[in-house]
């Protein structure tokens, strides 16, 4: 049962797809129950997966592996680990929360709707369970139709120059990065193969052919993410896109990138990504001081919205790119945090359109006191997305600053810039939209939120206050996994060290410790071309060594040693 | 009981859910006695845990209890993790008791307001996050806590959200507060890196004993910039130079949040904080003096600009910045007990002061709305004589001014009179500025006393007609704190020695500056403070005592100073024009220009370029076959040409 439960919640929704071909498109009520009662399937489906999921244990748990064209090693194999895990329950978790919100939204073609949506719904499943990079492949390009499709026919007035600018800017990307996927194939010796374990094991690519590979994936993911310069695409998406559309598009579609980052750059080409990290830490904070700042000046709350996932996921690829386990695992706990949060409000935004069929934040003002649920919902959105504590933003946040501080306090630095600005932007638009006197005819008679619009938010809250009260769930089950990619990078370092330098860590060479090479007094080795130099050594000592000792007695050994080690 | 104190954070916690959830639904006195019946009880648990504290022997008074572990990444573990030590004792029982106070006073204040439960809600989770501050046992859940406060904040400031002022002044109060906040992030970040560890104690000791002897000069650089980093945030949350922008506005808010939130309580976690680490501060003096001298100046700015305010609140919030300079004065010359007495004797004359202005504002906008007048009820200019109508107001709110003017025996007087003596052994200029500014306090509160309580109504007769004494509910709260701003300071002698065992490196001092308090050897500055308040009472007087036209001759002959004070040096103008503004059209140019015709120009251009190229080549494919024909002739010539020509 294990090896199928997978495949399973991936082709659950294709079939009832299929099926519904077959109801005839007038019955919209029915076609919408199947489509929410597939989705609620699925997610409870892939609920069994914590429940039989093994924390702390290594490598991928619940895999499959079936031969598809055999002729070129193509396999049908799928498998998760921590890290896949949470993103699959993530947009298992907001699909039938989406199509719940979209009930009344959508009136039009609700078939062809639904469709698109279990369609999108297996195709996002299947790239997180993908260990076969043709399968990756086939998944990641078949979840663009759909989304081209919801964009294209239910959006706003610019919705097929959005569309075809998504379609088009993704397409770029991914299709060098099926080169970079035929490159791996062809250089893995002794057999070819498109197995990412296989791969990662082998590591088939170094020097300047691993770093032009590196770039190949590492642009389609940026893209995705989107990372600044290749944002652009990302507000005309949202602004057009319906509710729905915007929603899975924040929360999910935007984590493959930083998921492929996780999942295959870093893997496959670790050398390429530690000299490349300086590159792409400094795109990561101008993302986050450049999204900020544009998302101040926007007018209208969707947009704006959207480039705050700019900044946003800017944290997540700082995160992933600091190398070590707090940064890792605050990243891709933002990844979640960042889905609920910007999902949240997104579909808040939808219901005030759905309200006033306007979305220009000087089209409101005071409406606080006509609808109190909503404007309690919009706060806790609002301040989950400005990472207040006992809110999940927070963990997220401050796990990937803390990481980043560790390894180069100036770009923790810029990039705390970028928290005080999330406050500044949130909290103007939250002020001109809610609060002040309700001085327009139109939003006095306003209504608050039903039972089906609480129904949905109310989840997405929880798991909010979740994430921000008892993240231990969430951290323990990815840790083994961040561990093991995070092992790979630091190896991969070790060897590039070993050649030009002495070890890192270890009582051979004690005087680099994180104490000593702080840079407020120290300042930073060049970062280009080195290996990095302050990865933590605390940070390669084996999971169990962390997991079951006890907590005073390993911080006051670190402590010392610290102290001792800057002491001459 | 020591084992009981999380329900000190739980059962107000709970008065949130409850009235935050049902609040709307139930009876207005439910909401009340679940507000204050919850805060009642974490006061009492907060004594009963002091006085447990008190029974253990010195050695044993610093308890650590976990709760959970919170957070874990690596070799980062937080816990959810409460310390508590007599410094967290005294700042326990001091919150959960005003708190109390204040929430009570809110009973009779608020009841009319058709938000009460949402009021009572904010209020609790006030106490609630303030206490988080108070017990947390590291600095991640001091910082969850110290973040929850400037929620709380924002929430209660813009409480009247309909009002365009008060949801500007919270947006500004969050804002701020973040810049700070900032700080104290990357100072947590970097104790990390150095130290591996947040807990406070690990931190510390680390600190104390360091395993290869005492710490060198680049470690000592390293630490001056944590604790500049965490002083950053201090001036956020304790509004000192440059950060205090946010307090006056603040007011905006109902009054007893002003006495909550911008008085006795949350503005003080600056000073706790700084109280709390005093083992970092004191191994780096340069960070340590450059905190005293923001104090000092901080204290005489601000006390120079509440001499001219006419809003009775306004000149209260700057009275707390200036205050709040005297406590990080005291931080700053090392007398850190005295700045927590300080603390203690503030949080229940400013208190009083806050909440009797509430009841006098309460008391004019009744007797304006009766009278369909449209004056401003918290202008002092409108007040006056209001004494013969409000007594129980009247005579606590000039025991809570003399308190804070530093009259002899009553609680301010001694805990300022230990700041400044201390001040004086550390540097005697700061201790000048110090002087200074109780002169000024002396003058602004007598200033304030007089306008509002004394001589003769300005507004007629109709008007006053309608003023009177508040409820019970208000009052009473009043005269229980006006018994603590009297008696506050006669407890000095205990509180040193309940909190030596925490600052134990500051013994020599803590000598001199309990010698100094009871007449002892620096009898000659206790006279000096003592006539620097009569000094600045006496000028108050002089002017104010009888109406005449003094004060505004006065303020003519010194137009252009009495300017630069009445628009509080124009500092916010100066933060507008030189950040706001020019930060407001960077974004603006970046979204409107760079990003919608630079970049975004790129991604069109490409595509533009490469429809043109596809728009030039598309003319090859004509689709006659004589084309084709010619241009296969013209290849094959081309290349039998270079066979030829090789």
């Amino acid at each position: 049962m294990n090896e199928y439960i997978l495949s399973l919640i991936v082709f659950l929704p294709l079939l009832a797809a299929l099926v519904l071909l077959f109801i005839d498109s007038k019955r919209a009520e029915l076609i919408r129950a199947v489509g929410l009662v597939v989705a609620l399937m699925t997610f409870v489906l892939s609920l069994s997966l914590p429940h039989h999921f093994v924390q702390g244990q290594k490598g991928f748990q619940f895999e499959c592996l079936l031969l598809w064209i055999p002729q070129f090693s193509i396999n049908y194999h799928v498998g998760i680990d921590g890290i896949s895990l949470l993103l699959i329950l993530l947009t298992t978790f907001i699909t039938p929360l989406v199509l719940l919100a979209s009930w009344t939204d959508i009136k039009d073609k609700v078939k062809a709707y639904i469709v698109c949506m279990l369609l999108l719904e297996t195709g996002m499943i299947g790239v997180f369970v993908s260990l076969d990079l043709i399968l990756f492949y086939v998944f990641w390009e078949a979840m663009l139709i759909p989304m081209y499709f919801l964009i294209g026919i239910w959006g706003g007035p610019r919705r097929v120059y959005a569309a075809v600018k998504f379609f088009i800017y993704t397409m770029v990307g991914s299709v060098l990065m099926l080169v970079a996927i035929l490159v791996l194939y062809f250089a893995a010796q002794p057999e070819h193969t498109f197995d990412l374990i296989a791969l990662t094991e082998i590591h088939p690519l170094t020097g300047w052919l691993g770093l032009i590979a590196f770039g190949a994936f590492a642009l389609a993911f940026a893209i995705k993410v989107p990372m600044f310069p290749f944002h652009t695409w990302l507000p005309d998406a949202h602004v057009e896109a319906p509710t729905a559309g915007s929603v899975i598009l924040a929360a999910v579609l935007l984590k493959m990138g930083t998921y492929g980052f996780l999942r295959f750059c870093l893997p496959l080409f670790p050398e390429a990504s530690i000299a490349c990290a300086p590159i792409i830490s400094a795109l990561a904070i101008i993302g986050i001081i450049y999204g900020a700042l544009v998302a101040m000046a926007q007018t209208d709350i969707k947009k704006l919205v959207a480039y705050s996932s700019v900044s946003h996921l800017g944290f997540v690829m700082l995160g992933i790119f600091a190398f070590n386990m707090q940064g890792m695992s605050g990243s891709l706990l933002q990844m979640l945090n960042h889905g609920l949060s910007t999902g949240a409000l997104f579909l808040i935004v939808g219901m005030i359109y759905e309200r006033r069929h306007t979305r220009q934040i000087a089209d409101f003002g005071g409406i606080a006191r006509v609808v109190p649920v909503l404007t309690v919902c919009f706060l806790l959105a609002t301040l989950s997305s400005i990472g207040l504590p006992g809110l999940n933003g927070f963990v997220g946040e401050f796990l990937i600053l803390l990481g980043t501080f560790q390894v180069n306090p100036t770009y923790a630095i810029f990039a705390t810039f970028g928290i005080v600005l999330g406050a500044a932007y949130m909290l103007r638009m939250f002020r001109s939209v809610m609060y002040g006197p309700l001085d327009k005819e139109e939003n006095a008679s306003l209504k608050d939120l039903n039972a089906r619009e609480i129904a949905v938010l109310v989840p997405v809250i929880l798991c909010m206050f979740w994430i921000g009260l008892y993240p231990k769930w969430f951290l323990s089950t990815m840790d083994a996994s961040i561990q093991e990619v995070q092992g790979i990078v630091l190896r991969a370092d070790h060897e590039g060290s070993n050649t030009t330098r002495q070890p890192l860590s270890g009582p051979a060479a004690p005087e680099v410790g994180p104490g000593g090479s702080f840079p407020v007094a120290v300042p930073p080795a060049p970062e280009t071309g080195e290996p990095i130099a302050h990865l933590a050594p605390d940070d390669t000592s084996p999971p169990n060594a962390t997991q079951d000792e006890g907590v005073g007695h390993r911080h006051r050994d670190a402590t010392t040693n610290r102290i001792g080690e800057v002491t001459p | 009981m020591i084992d009981y104190l999380f329900l000190t954070i739980l059962l107000p916690l709970v008065g949130v859910l409850v009235n935050g959830f049902f609040g709307a639904r139930l009876p207005k006195k439910l909401v009340a006695v679940i507000g204050c019946g919850t805060v009642g009880a974490a006061f009492l648990i907060g004594v009963s845990a002091l006085i447990a504290l008190a029974r253990l022997p010195v050695a044993e008074r610093s308890v650590e209890l976990s709760l959970f572990e919170w957070m874990a990444a690596g070799d980062l573990r937080v816990h959810a993790a409460l310390l508590f030590d007599p410094l967290s004792a005294v700042m326990l029982v001091v919150v959960s008791g005003i708190g109390l106070l204040i929430h009570v006073y809110s009973i009779g204040y608020m009841w009319k307001d058709s938000g009460f439960a949402r009021y009572f809600t904010y209020l609790n989770l006030f106490i609630v996050s303030m206490l988080i501050l108070i017990l947390g046992n590291n600095f991640v859940v001091f910082y969850v806590g110290w973040e929850l406060v400037g929620l709380c904040s924002y929430l209660l400031i813009g409480f009247w959200f309909h009002k365009p002022s008060a949801a500007d002044a919270a947006k500004k109060a969050f804002i701020v507060n973040r810049v700070g906040d900032l700080g104290f992030a990357l100072g947590i970040f970097a104790i990390f890196a150095v130290f591996g560890t947040v807990q406070f104690s690990e931190v510390f000791h680390a600190i104390r004993e360091p395993v290869n002897g005492f710490v060198d000069g680049q470690n000592l650089l390293v630490l001056g910039a944590i604790a500049v980093l965490l002083f950053i945030g201090a001036m956020g949350k304790s509004a000192q130079i440059p950060l205090y922008v946010w307090l006056p506005d603040a007011m905006e808010g109902p009054t007893p949040v002003s006495a909550l939130i911008h008085a006795a309580t949350m503005v003080t976690a600056g000073v706790y904080m700084v109280a709390r680490c005093h083992v970092l501060y004191e191994l780096v003096p340069g960070v340590l003096a450059f905190v005293g001298v923001i104090g000092a100046v901080t204290a005489v700015l601000a006390a120079s600009i509440a001499l001219v305010q006419h809003d009775i609140k306004r000149v209260l919030a700057y009275s707390t910045i200036s205050q709040l300079g005297y406590m990080f004065l005291g931080c700053g010359v090392g007398a850190y007990a005295a700045a927590i007495f300080h603390l203690m004797t503030h949080a229940f004359f400013k208190a009083l002061l806050f909440l009797g202005s509430g009841s006098v504002i309460h008391s004019m906008e009744h007797a304006i709305r009766h009278a369909h007048g449209d004056a401003d009820p918290q202008d002092m200019r409108n007040m006056g004589g209001l004494g013969r109508h409000m007594r129980i107001t009247a005579l606590t709110f000039v025991v809570g001014s003399a308190a804070l003017a530093g009259v002899p025996f009553l609680s301010g007087f001694y805990s300022k009179e230990e700041i400044l003596t201390s001040a004086w052994e550390g540097n005697r200029l700061l201790w000048g500025l110090g002087v200074a500014g109780a002169v000024m306090t002396a003058f602004y509160m007598t200033r304030q006393v007089l306008k509002t309580f004394f001589g003769k109504f300005r507004l007629g007769d109709d008007i006053e007609a309608g003023l009177h004494e508040s409820a019970a509910v208000m009052t009473v709260p009043l005269l229980l704190l006006a018994v603590g701003a009297v008696g506050a300071g006669w407890i000095a002698k205990p509180l040193h020695v309940f909190l030596s065992p925490v600052f134990n490196s500051q013994e020599v001092i803590h000598g001199g500056v309990e010698a100094a308090a009871h007449g002892g050897g620096h009898g000659s500055l206790m006279v000096i403070a003592i006539c620097a308040a009569f000094a600045g009472i006496a000028v108050g007087v002089a002017l104010y005592a009888k109406a005449s036209d003094r004060p505004t001759r006065l303020a003519a002959a010194l137009e252009p100073v009495h300017r630069l004070l009445y628009n509080k040096y124009y500092v916010d103008e100066i933060y507008d024009r030189l950040m706001i503004s020019q930060g407001h059209a960077l974004s603006r140019f970046l979204a409107n220009v760079f990003d919608a015709h630079f970049i975004d120009g790129v991604v069109n251009g490409v595509a533009k370029v490469v429809g043109g190229v596809g728009e030039v080549l598309k003319k090859c494919q004509t689709g006659y076959v004589r084309n084709y024909a010619l241009t296969m002739a013209a290849g094959v010539v081309a290349i039998l040409l270079y066979f030829l020509m090789r």
